[in-house]
């Protein structure tokens, strides 16, 4: 644990305005998440957590706010510090590079950023792979080889041989069928507990969101801002048997609930601005 | 082969009674001692095929060496593109054929000539999938790379040249096909050796057999020429071509 990665997000409101109509994806969003911790954000589609997220990485700016990382300052409506490897994403869809096999994939960072040298990179990589997924067996084959969760797993380490301050995951098991999620999210609570990285997490599952998370932030829907932080206090590590804990269930239905009142707000705007 | 040689000897129609049939042909190909002087046995045949050979090498390299460089950069900088694309655009339209002139007028002689015509076909052609494949690249590919923190260098030599690598490899196999095509053109406007130069040559000496020979000739270096382009491509996108089934 490097005792690092408090991020601090600071009346951030984000306008974009395609064909001169503006849409306010957020407004005054505030919210703190601190280091080490796992924080998860759900909320209905289309409410800014992405715009959020995008911001963090160093993607966009905000129309005004700020966004902080440690006490620095990272985003502003004037500044932009470019992303790096102390904020790494992990994509919706994957983005291993599919011309480097897997163990270049992970080595790629500390290469580029001039830390090692191609074959202590490699050989860090090689180490790394195996010891967290014990899947030292894939270093060599192209990302289009392996299976979409050992993708996952892949850009995962790809993003933790740069010891970022924070991990921001883009919805990544979104696609995933049940079996291969439970296991990610086994492995996700395993990366978590040994490198107490701190990891923003954006789901629409909220069953996924409890489970893995420390603070558990709904959003509103657009103009997307913070309605509630859910503390989740089940005790670490987690299991997957605590699902079906009555604390859990309660968890649950208070974040259903929350979420549930939003998507039914986003959905009569919807209806009105078809009408 | 059949319907050609049935269309030639057992039909009544002139049209095609002045063609010769894939037999003949055939004998005068191997000929040693060809009827019209050209056959696998005559230095002369060997001379046009170099002649061809040359102009289309030329040409395909200086398309490459040209237009892969100015694709990416008009893929990848927005601001390049929108100078260096509506100039492309605006020269795009006009046939090869139609530079022949200028090209005469530009340059001295007439090899000079006829491989800038040949090289414009192969250069729009190159240019613009290159353009297509940095285009085609998802933008995930281009932030991920910043976030392990690469440069704009790594970004060009990481991202954009290996992501577009496949588009760019598919456009200079089209490139290499519209190149033989305009050299063919240009041969009969403007040159006095080439493939393009005798076919048009063995028409006006009615030797049509070498009319025959030539345009096989042709189909036969064309397609080794594509196909040698695309076992290179295969070799230079081998992750491609591994990516095909999952463990």
């Amino acid at each position: 644990m490097n005792g690092l990665g408090e991020i601090s997000v600071r009346g951030v409101q984000k306008i974009y305005d395609p064909l001169g109509s503006p849409i306010h994806a957020l407004e005054a969003c505030s919210c703190d998440i601190p280091a080490g911790k796992f924080v998860a954000m759900v909320g209905p589609s289309g409410c800014g957590k992405s715009t959020l997220l995008n911001m963090i990485a160093g993607f966009d700016m905000p129309t005004s706010g700020t966004i902080s990382l440690d006490g620095e300052l990272l985003v502003d409506q004037q500044t932009r510090s470019r992303p790096g490897s102390d904020r790494v994403v992990v994509f919706q869809n994957g983005a291993l590079f599919p011309w480097k096999t897997v163990v270049e994939n992970i080595a790629y960072g500390p290469i580029v950023q001039g830390r090692l040298n191609r074959a202590e990179a490699e050989e860090k990589a090689l180490d790394l792979l195996e010891e967290t997924a014990g899947l030292g067996r894939i270093a060599n084959f192209f990302p289009g080889q392996i299976s979409s969760g050992m993708q996952r797993r892949v850009e995962i380490i790809r993003a933790l041989i740069n010891n970022p301050r924070v991990l921001l995951l883009d919805e990544p098991f979104r696609a995933m069928d049940t079996v291969s999620k439970s296991t990610m999210h086994e492995y996700l609570l395993d990366i978590h507990y040994r490198f107490q990285t701190t990891i923003l997490l954006i789901t629409h599952d909220l069953a996924e969101a409890i489970l893995l998370a420390d603070i558990v932030l709904v959003m509103t829907t657009r103009p997307g801002t913070i309605k509630l932080g859910i503390e989740v206090d089940l005790q670490r590590p987690r299991l997957k048997a605590m699902v079906v804990s009555d604390r859990f269930i309660e968890l649950q239905r208070e974040a259903i609930a929350a979420v549930h009142e939003e998507a039914r707000k986003a959905f009569e705007r919807g209806e009105k601005e078809l009408a | 082969m059949f319907l050609w040689f049935g269309l030639v000897r057992w039909t009544p129609f002139p049209a095609f009674n002045r063609l010769p049939d894939p037999l003949t042909v055939f004998l005068e190909w191997i000929s040693p001692d060809p009827d019209y002087g050209i056959s696998i046995f005559t230095p002369d045949y060997y001379l046009h095929i170099v002649y061809s050979t040359y102009r289309v090498t030329v040409s395909f390299m200086l398309a490459l060496i040209l237009g892969i460089p100015l694709g990416i950069m008009m893929g990848w900088k927005a601001n390049f593109n929108a100078y260096a694309g509506a100039l492309l655009d605006f020269l795009r339209p006009i046939p090869p054929l139609a530079w022949v002139p200028i090209a005469i007028l530009i340059f001295p002689g007439d090899e000079p000539a006829v491989i800038f015509v040949t090289f414009l076909v192969a250069f729009f052609a190159t240019t613009l999938n290159t353009l297509l494949g940095v285009r085609s690249i998802d933008l995930d590919y281009f932030r991920a790379a910043e976030c392990l923190g690469a440069r704009p260098k790594d970004i060009l030599k990481d991202v954009i040249i290996p992501g577009a690598m496949p588009t760019i490899f598919t456009g200079l196999q089209i490139a290499m096909g519209a190149a033989w095509f305009s050299l063919v053109a240009g041969e009969m406007i403007a040159a006095q050796y080439g493939l393009g130069f005798m076919i048009l040559e063995s028409y006006n000496l009615i030797q049509y057999p070498t009319i025959i020979i030539m345009m096989a000739t042709l189909g036969i270096i064309g397609y080794a020429s594509s196909a040698l382009i695309r076992g290179l491509g295969n070799k230079m996108v081998r992750w491609r071509e591994e990516s095909t089934g999952l463990i």
